[in-house]
């Protein structure tokens, strides 16, 4: 077998400047997504630093890297958690879309993107990073606080609301006419329900197909079906993305516990080049001009999403301070906001460069202003026993 | 005495309760199957942390705990209630049930006694659901009947 040198000392390379600037964000109790964004971004066409062998490998990657994000989307939703959520946060849902969607459509429409464009970038203003946010709770210890359950539960529906938006925007960014659009976004929302059904009625002997005591096999087993259905959806002009969602969706219980489990590992280290591949899709010199309107939306949605995360809180009965936490928390914008755009592709030169400054922006930020408030307590002195 | 409850979509479980002397008190169960203890003192909102665990320390804080309690209610069960016995029963080497689950000796069905913990080298399978797989060497803790407990011995030497 013929060993491409050129090949593993990039990918080497690569991962060993990921692997150092994922240390650097652990260290600031920061989120990695930003950082790998950068590293995508001095990657790029035009840089100082281009990596001819790696580029085919890192767009394979990027693709895997997006599909193993959406299946572990799916593969964390339960029917049960959506349920309690459901019962509680309706209007926290309400609220949190209708404050945090329409900044994103506004200044879409002020850029003059087209609709799906408009759509995306609504879409990557209202959803926050669930795998940042979890993160920062658990960093910070606050899973035993009051309003944490009502920031979860904000998150839980958010993803639910990304099961219905992505294939919708899947389908709109495919194009087509109008009636093609909307019979696939039919076709898309019956998918998902269809993958609730058989979810909820057939989840456990779809999971005992699936299953196998062998970590290994079950490994094998749900990479090789999720592929292969992303690979169907993709022809069928609904996104691989979307199939392995509904993957993860169909999987449920024990075999989804132990999916997230074999599947994590995986996800990392390809969602990793999945961030690394977007940043290599901005051109550096297209983020000056959009810089003014990230830094803005930041701002906006930034202050939208604590008056979100506040209000959640105060369904559950949280104090002022909590109510700030819970606000807070809630502003990270990162994975989900770059697979939108991942999605809508490369149809949209102003998007990627707006979305990418703008969730490096709020990621940092997030994580940063939601610990500085948690710190504003003063403990006296003889509280600490 | 009374333990809250609390969903944590997407990262676990937290249980909420009163000690005798008024501490309130939280544990936060992960996933990943790590525990969080907190304490809530001059505000309700915010826990303050005490330590955590991972899957390994919880199970021997567990045992700790829980096991020296498991075995005197057996005691006591025992004691209280005429003709009802507690016995050990050891899982052969030459058991057709070894590796097999619980549910399929029929244990309790054919005799009477239930099976309401497994001893496995230095763990406690507290109340062992039928699925539970029964490995060679495991101590079965049984409760019934003197004859329903010589049965389930029958059953397992089989």
């Amino acid at each position: 077998m013929h060993v491409s040198v050129a090949l593993l000392l990039e990918l080497g390379l690569i991962l060993v400047v990921l692997g150092t600037l994922g240390t650097l964000a652990r260290r600031l109790t920061l989120s990695p997504i930003p950082l790998y964004l950068l590293a995508g971004l001095a990657l790029g066409e035009g840089s100082f630093l281009p990596l001819p062998a790696a580029g085919e490998f890192i767009r394979a990657a990027a693709t895997i890297g997006l599909v193993l994000l959406l299946l572990a989307l799916g593969l964390e939703f339960s029917i049960a958690e959506f349920a309690a959520g459901l019962r509680r946060h309706v209007p926290s849902a309400g609220v949190d879309l209708a404050l945090n969607a329409p900044p994103g459509a506004v200044v879409g429409l002020l850029l003059g993107l087209d609709t799906v464009g408009v759509l995306a970038l609504a879409g990557a203003t209202f959803i926050s990073s669930s795998g940042i946010v979890a993160r920062v709770l658990t960093d910070l210890r606050r899973l035993g606080n009051r309003e944490t359950p009502a920031v979860l539960s904000v998150l839980v529906l958010e993803d639910f609301a990304m099961a219905a938006f992505l294939p919708v925007l899947a389908v709109l960014a495919s194009g087509g006419t109008w009636w093609q659009a909307v019979a696939g976004v039919l076709v898309a929302v019956g998918a998902v329900l269809a993958a609730f059904a058989a979810s909820y009625r057939w989840g456990h002997h779809i999971g005992r197909i699936v299953s196998h005591p062998d970590a290994e096999l079950l490994m094998l087993r749900i990479l090789g079906i999720t592929l292969v259905v992303a690979a169907l959806a993709e022809y069928v002009h609904a996104s691989a993305a979307v199939g392995a969602f509904l993957v993860g969706l169909t999987l449920t219980g024990e075999t989804a516990e132990r999916g997230r489990a074999v599947i994590a590992p995986l996800r990392d280290l390809f969602a990793a080049v999945f961030f690394v591949a977007i940043g290599v899709s901005v051109d550096p010199a297209a983020l000056p001009p959009v810089l003014p309107a990230a830094l803005a939306l930041a701002v906006v949605t930034g202050f939208t999403k604590v008056l979100t995360g506040g209000y959640a809180a105060s369904l559950d009965g949280v104090g002022r301070r909590g109510r700030l936490r819970a606000g807070t928390a809630l502003i990270a914008r990162g994975e989900f906001s770059i697979v939108i755009v991942g999605l809508v592709g490369v149809g949209h030169p102003v998007l990627a460069p707006l979305v990418a400054a703008y969730v490096f922006l709020l990621a940092v930020a997030g994580p940063f202003i939601t610990r500085f408030i948690g710190l504003t307590r003063l403990r006296p002195a003889g509280a600490v026993r | 005495m009374d333990v809250n409850e609390v969903l944590l979509p997407g990262v676990g479980l937290r249980y909420e309760f009163t000690n005798h002397e008024g501490d309130h008190i939280g544990v936060v169960a992960l996933r990943s199957g790590e525990f969080e203890v907190v304490v809530y003192d001059d505000d309700p909102d915010e826990g303050r942390p005490v330590f955590r665990l991972n899957e390994d320390e919880a199970e021997t804080l567990a045992q700790i705990l829980g096991a020296p309690r498991i075995a005197e209610r057996f005691a006591d069960l025992s004691r209280e209630v005429p003709g009802l016995s507690s016995g050990w029963v050891r899982v052969p080497e030459s058991s057709t049930f070894a590796g097999r689950p619980l549910g399929e000796t029929r244990a309790r069905t054919r005799t009477g006694a239930s099976v309401v913990a497994i001893v496995r080298d230095d763990e406690v399978v507290a109340s062992p659901g039928p699925g539970q797989l029964l490995r060679p060497g495991d101590v079965l803790v049984v409760i019934g009947t003197d004859e329903g407990i010589a049965g389930v011995n029958r059953i397992l030497q089989g």
